[in-house]
């Protein structure tokens, strides 16, 4: 047996059966990164010591035959922007190179307080900007499919890992797709979870009103197991809402598809296309009715986001600032203390506060996330506010009433994950605009706060395709349900 | 096109300090996302109330009391600090 294959609930069982002990199960999967991470890079840290010691608790518990909760001894790997105290946090930014995370985040507490055993941080797009996983200050990460390939971002570690056995699940974040892109893109199972269902707390905010914490696994059944881990209401995160629990006797006869005719245009890769149809067309065979449905403020969609997310990224990034934690230039810019100059009565080129934002900011961000803030705070300066910013969250108004309108037709809806196959690296890199469009599908989601899910569904010449459902808001489990049935058809 | 003074103008609000080169580039890549964003022109937006929020939740309020910290967790946030002397944070002038 490949321990390091295993999903969720196979690798409980092995633990409660005593097939293999915590301490074996987390070594396998050590040794499996050590080998494979300084190819695919999924790993910006590894915590050996605390992943060993943490196994090792189980293993005393399992010796005095505790009940043990799921996810005890369970290998995990965190994305980069999520605080694990003690452990440094650095969401791929050379500006946060040096941190240590001094708090665990909510959803951190929660896996912890199961026992799950983390084995390190994630690889992500610097802040979790990008849709590629090259953006990271310290590297890409690869696609474990095709290694000429992107894994997709932002949370390219984390897939990337699930992907290559490298870790059993993996936490992501999806601000407008970071987690259902990779998860289509290296052919493993994606959730975002109803804006609020999952606290934000400890989680390095990127675009306030439209990240969330969700799972990257295996299969279905495992992504349901830690949303139910880490899911309800905290009172740290003032915004976290209960989700609720499914009372939905799912039989797919009742089941009404949505197909939104704005998501099947040209632009789409006509091999994933074809296989997004292919599956459609299974899941009407075995009863499932089939709507077209129109999603009228489609089109608006991406200018919509580009708007809103830069505006609060923007705000957000506002705390790097060289004072508070993280890199700073503040130290090279002390004047030399006798220096000539100095005596002589001269200002020493660094004057002052100013300085320290300019050359820290300057120094400490890349490329994209540059662009990003520029974007941003050109959209909420005076006199182009309500041109921009305010004119977008009314288009997301219109944005998220077309959904509503949908689910009283339908209970869910179907779209490609997104419109092409894993690109090359460095294919889109020069072009922002072409790689933004590789969000187009997912944004949306984002904007109306719903809950998604990606799903493998197929391969194109060996590389994977991503089914999306889309479902209304707080109707979490509900998802599942149906994801599980259409992962079981499609492997027929 | 957005001019140069105007990238300029940004830069500094956003505190990002920008080499010459940077500063051109950067005013390309704006000028044709902005650009992109024209689209919005066309949708009728003029009874539409702006989403801040995708989730309508009411103000979450609570006392007003200061919680105790733990003091070794409270010294661990400002030793995070690159500058500073004791307990407080240091700044460089402000004008």
């Amino acid at each position: 047996m490949n321990l390091t294959e295993l999903t969720i609930t196979q690798a409980h069982q092995g633990l409660l059966k005593r097939k293999f002990s915590a301490l074996e199960l987390t070594k396998s999967f050590l040794d499996r990164i050590k080998e494979r991470n300084k190819k695919i890079f999924a790993f910006l840290t590894v915590c050996e010591d605390f992943a060993l010691s943490q196994a090792k608790k189980i293993d005393d518990l399992l010796l005095q035959k505790r009940e043990l909760p799921i996810l005890a001894g369970i290998p995990c790997l965190i994305k980069d922007n999520i605080l694990v105290k003690d452990i440094r946090c650095t969401a791929g930014s050379k500006i946060l190179s040096n941190y240590t995370a001094p708090y665990d985040a909510t959803v951190v507490k929660l896996l912890k307080s199961q026992g799950a055993v983390i084995l390190g941080k994630a690889n992500l797009d610097e802040f979790a900007i990008g849709s590629s996983g090259e953006h990271s200050a310290f590297g890409k990460t690869l696609n474990p499919h095709d290694f000429t390939r992107v894994p997709g971002g932002s949370s390219s570690g984390s897939a990337a890992a699930v992907a290559d056995n490298l870790c059993v699940f993996a936490l992501g974040s999806d601000t407008g797709g970071s987690i259902r892109l990779p998860a289509s893109f290296c052919g493993i199972v994606g959730f975002k979870p109803t804006y609020g269902a999952v606290s934000r707390f400890g989680l390095i905010a990127m675009a306030s009103s439209l990240d969330q914490i969700g799972a990257l696994s295996k299969n279905v059944e495992d992504a349901k197991i830690v949303f139910e881990a880490i899911s309800g209401k905290d009172e740290l995160d003032s915004t976290s809402v209960e989700s609720k629990i499914s009372n939905f006797k799912f039989q797919i006869s009742n089941l009404r598809i949505g197909i939104p005719k704005e998501y099947f245009i040209k632009g789409v890769d006509p091999a994933v296309k074809k296989i997004i149809l292919e599956a459609i067309k299974k899941f009407e065979q075995m009863g499932a009715k089939i709507k077209e449905i129109s999603l009228p403020h489609t089109k608006y969609a991406l200018a919509t986001y580009y708007i809103i997310m830069p505006s609060e990224l923007s705000a957000n990034l506002a705390r790097y600032d060289g004072i508070k934690y993280g890199k700073s230039e503040i130290q090279n810019l002390h004047p030399p203390k006798f220096s000539k100059k100095t005596l002589a009565g001269k200002k020493s080129k660094i004057k002052d506060l100013l300085d320290v934002y300019l050359k820290t900011r300057g120094k400490g961000f890349g490329d994209e996330v540059r662009r990003r803030i520029m974007l941003g705070t050109y959209a909420l300066s005076r006199g182009f506010y309500e041109a921009y910013y305010l004119k977008a969250q009314k288009v997301r108004t219109l944005i998220r009433e077309d959904f509503n309108q949908a689910f009283r037709k339908v209970d869910v809806i179907l779209t490609p994950t997104c419109p092409t196959l894993p690109f090359k690296i460095g294919e889109k890199i020069k072009d922002p605009l072409s790689m933004y469009l590789s969000d187009i599908f997912m944004i949306a989601v984002n904007l109306a706060g719903l809950p998604a899910i990606s799903i493998p569904i197929g391969k194109c010449k060996n590389l994977p395709v991503g089914l999306q459902i889309i479902g209304k808001g707080l109707q979490d489990y509900k998802i599942f349900e149906v994801a599980q049935t259409f992962e079981k058809i499609a492997h027929e | 096109m957005i001019s140069k003074k105007e990238v300029e103008h940004i830069a500094k609000l956003a505190r990002l300090g920008l080499s010459q080169t940077e500063i051109k580039k950067l005013g390309k890549d704006l000028s044709s996302i902005l650009d992109y964003f024209n689209l919005l022109k066309k949708v009728d937006v003029s009874k539409v109330e702006p989403t801040s929020h995708s989730v309508l939740v009411k103000n979450v309020m609570r006392e007003d009391e200061a919680k105790k910290e733990n003091l070794d967790d409270v010294n661990e946030l400002v030793a995070a600090a690159p500058e500073r002397r004791e307990r407080y944070i240091k700044v460089k002038a402000v004008l």
